[in-house]
């Protein structure tokens, strides 16, 4: 199937998206699709594929006008997603996910089980997938669901098949059998739009490779004649020592420190150190137990061993309300669902940990909240008509600015931060960035977990990766490479 | 700084539609629903009137401000009448068996709280949905009412003064329970909008995973507003015991649908996280006023519950539009 997108534009709110977006498939081919989180990948393939619907552009399948109205149209034409939250329902056999809302019946609704064994094994055996149709979905590894919804894709007869990010929960061995699976696709004509951060992968299988950044794309170059240090300009715009801020902290004494932390099944013998005006990052694939460390040692998940120190007192951390009163700020991965009140003011939200310090006379002193407000907005550079904006009307960027104003306004001695940039355009990035140095001047101690390895390298004074639940090893940043990282995060030595 | 904070608070005066669909539109619908009444039977507007309405507002009314902060959680509270009962049966007790009336009221308003007080144990402690953890607790304390009475109404109370007052007392013209209803508002009003306690309610309701990342220990904040809860209530059955000078094991009986509607009607969001209790106060008034002239336009108590169920909805689809 040939596709062409030309002069997609997009925004949410007032939040522009992409600007005149050119993007085209040929048949057949690997296409990689690169760029920084928020550069607007996902919103272009949303809009190939009906989920939102552009503001100006047009779309050609073969040649032909088409605008898909919503992802099950595009998916009867031939078009289909997979994205990196997969869309299987574990309680549910292999089978049963394969043909979820296609089931294969007889003209009184009966399901004919036995065809779609048939159809399974064949499409199975076809791509070398070797899975029991009747176990549950949960009880398989990501790499596994993925796999199912591969074929669940190519049972609907895809062409063009979309992989968000597909290798980003898989180990090195489902990662061959993935590309094994991609080669099949490209012989049998189905085009494949690939979504990924990894230089590596995207010179070994990709035909095209596409550079988005900041709502448009850059250029597209075929593989064979471009090289990964051109890429990484064309994604970051300038060269990375400039994109990643200069940091000049004092590295002090130890303010938090981990003891053998663990937690049954999850994580064990977690121990490390954080200086003050330090930064040290934490990685790992996903599934490794990284926010899961992070999130007991706030005291939302409860730790089954281990203590924790700040400054060099033993401290009980109970619940995120004793956390914040030793000045452990933490920032959550998932800012909408447990950063912020969406539907609540900026200033509701930057207030809310601080709040009990508000009380006067029994009653909340509003002159002062609003004051507080205010030099933090400032501060942080949150940009808003006023603090009595709701935090939904914000960018990604200005959302996260919101939940690290919480944080730095209970003046957080330690400061966690689990994917502080995730989902933030490339500006707003720059911004943490520098925010995040600042407040390491000020002697802060940052933990800041990151699946992102150019920020890992480009932010942290010391990386920490997390293998299945374990301390794999620690690189000073002289010595951190991403392949070391690599390395000890899949297990290797 | 002074300036930059000043700057950014130009954006607050913008005149927004639906801000005010939500503020003025129950006290619009009150408004409309009086004029009404009064236009099909003047009698309504009379003072005696008037003032007879607010006393059979104010027992609901009680119970919906209440009610309120529970809604604001997310939550609800199905036991309120049982507790009313309870309560009341136990105040009642007390004072036929001698106890100091004054002292039984304060020892039967705790008992609300208590009660309430459980009520918030089995939602966070026990994670329970609250719709079923109070659908639980209303026919255990009813249960218990009617256990402690024999089914039968306690009688006898006694001609004490201040427990007399409390129903059938009135304060510079005005019935008392009017005024300890405008009382409890302004407590409760003062507690919801001005406080950390109400800050805090409203934060728990709006994303209560983000409140408890934010340190608010919404445990104890929901188990202190399903007491509120409970305490409301028993005030309410103190009123309806002194004004019946008995104890009946039928009371409150269904009181919880008034006030779940009072709250709805002002405006708060069944969902949680947005409300008002000036809204409760309105939506108390738009049942009383509905109750009321219903009777005076001689409309059968069957039909007034069908023009009760309609307005309601027609409220909630006019909130929906927003």
């Amino acid at each position: 199937m040939e596709v062409r997108m030309t002069g997609i534009t997009k925004s949410f709110g007032s939040n522009s998206v992409l600007r005149g977006v050119d993007f085209d498939i040929r048949p057949g081919e690997v296409h990689a699709l690169m760029g920084e989180n928020g550069a607007g990948k996902s919103t272009l393939m949303n809009i190939l594929t009906g989920l939102h619907k552009a503001d100006d552009g047009r779309v050609f399948i073969n040649g032909e006008e088409r605008i898909f109205s919503n992802p099950k149209e595009a998916e009867e034409h031939g078009l289909s997603f997979i994205h990196q939250e997969m869309n299987t329902w574990s309680d549910m056999t292999v089978l049963e996910n394969l043909f979820i809302g296609k089931e294969i019946k007889n003209s009184l609704g009966w399901i004919k089980t036995k065809e779609m064994k048939a159809l399974a094994k064949e499409t199975f055996n076809e791509l070398g997938i070797h899975l029991d149709l009747n176990r549950d979905v949960g009880t398989l590894s990501v790499g596994q669901q993925q796999m199912i919804e591969i074929a669940k894709s190519l049972m609907t007869n895809a062409e063009v098949i979309i992989m968000d990010e597909p290798t980003a929960a898989l180990t090195e061995r489902e990662i061959d059998v993935l590309f094994k699976i991609i080669a099949k696709l490209k012989s049998r004509n189905v085009s494949i739009i690939y979504i990924s951060h990894r230089m590596e992968e995207i010179f070994k299988i990709s035909d095209r490779i596409t550079v988005m950044r900041d709502g448009v794309s850059v250029d597209t170059k075929n593989t064979s004649e471009t090289h990964n240090d051109e890429i990484v300009r064309m994604m970051v715009g300038r060269d990375l020592e400039d994109y990643y801020p200069k940091k000049d902290a004092k590295i002090g004494e130890v303010v938090f420190e981990a003891k053998q932390l663990g937690q049954e099944k999850v994580f064990k013998d977690i121990s490390f150190q954080v200086k003050s005006g330090e930064i040290v990052g934490f990685s790992g694939l996903m599934g490794a137990g990284r926010t899961e460390v992070m999130r007991s040692i706030f005291g939302i998940d409860a730790l089954d061993e281990g203590e924790l120190y700040l400054e060099g007192e033993k401290i009980q951390i109970k619940a995120p309300s004793d956390a914040i009163r030793q000045g452990i700020g933490f920032l959550t991965e998932d800012r909408k669902v447990e950063g912020l009140i969406l539907d609540y003011s900026i200033r509701d939200n930057i207030s809310l940990p601080s709040i009990d310090g508000f009380k006067k006379h029994f009653l909340i002193d509003t002159k002062a909240e609003e004051d507080f407000t205010g030099m933090l907005v400032k501060r942080l550079n949150i940009k808003s008509m006023s603090q009595e904006d709701p935090t939904s009307s914000l960018s990604g960027g200005n959302q996260q600015k919101v939940v690290l104003a919480k944080w730095v306004g209970i003046g957080s001695k330690v400061l966690i931060l689990d994917e502080p940039t995730r989902g933030v355009d490339v500006g707003a990035k720059r911004e943490i960035y520098q925010l995040m140095n600042e407040l390491a001047e000020r002697g802060v101690a940052i933990i800041m977990v990151s699946s992102d390895l150019p920020e890992i390298l480009g932010v942290s004074d010391r990386v920490i990766v997390i293998h299945e639940g374990k301390l794999a090893g620690e690189l000073p940043k002289a010595e951190a490479t991403e392949e070391k990282i690599m390395t000890l995060a899949t297990g290797g030595y | 700084m002074k300036n930059e904070v000043e700057n950014i608070q130009i954006g607050k005066k913008k005149f927004e539609y639906k801000e005010l669909v939500t503020k003025l539109g129950p006290l619009l619908a009150l408004i409309v629903l009086v004029i009404f009444v009064t236009f099909l039977n003047p009698s309504f507007i009379s003072a005696t009137n008037l003032l007879n309405l607010l006393r059979q507002v104010s027992t609901n009314a009680l119970i919906a401000f209440g009610m309120t902060f529970v809604i604001i959680t997310g939550g609800i509270d199905l036991s309120v009448g049982s507790t009313l009962a309870l309560s009341s049966a136990l105040t009642a007790g007390m004072i036929v068996s001698g106890l100091d009336p004054v002292l039984a009221m304060i020892v039967g308003v705790g008992i609300g709280f208590v009660l309430g007080a459980v009520n918030g144990l089995l939602i966070t402690k026990g994670k329970m949905a609250p719709f079923i953890a109070t659908l639980a607790t209303m026919t255990i304390f009813r249960g218990l009412t009617l256990v402690l009475t024999d089914g039968k109404p306690i009688t006898g109370i006694g001609d004490s003064f201040i427990f007399k007052f409390m129903g059938r007392g009135y304060l510079f013209g005005i019935p008392f329970p009017v005024v300890l209803t405008l009382v409890c508002f302004a407590v409760l009003f003062m507690l919801l909008h001005k406080m950390t306690f109400g800050r805090k309610t409203f934060a728990i309701g709006g994303n209560e995973k983000a409140a408890y990342i934010a340190g608010i220990k919404s445990d104890r904040i929901k188990v202190m507003i399903y007491a509120i809860s409970g305490m409301m209530a028993s005030i309410s059955g103190i009123i309806i015991t002194s004004r019946l000078n008995s104890a009946q094991p039928t009371a409150g009986t269904s009181y919880e649908m008034d006030a779940i509607a009072s709250v709805v009607l002002g405006g708060t969001s069944l969902s949680g996280g947005r409300g008002r209790i000036v809204g409760t106060l309105i939506g108390a008034l738009i049942i009383g006023t509905l109750n009321n002239g219903l009777n005076l336009l001689g409309v059968s108590s069957f039909y007034q519950q069908v023009v009760k169920g309609i307005v309601i909805i027609i409220a909630v689809l006019i909130d929906r539009k927003k």
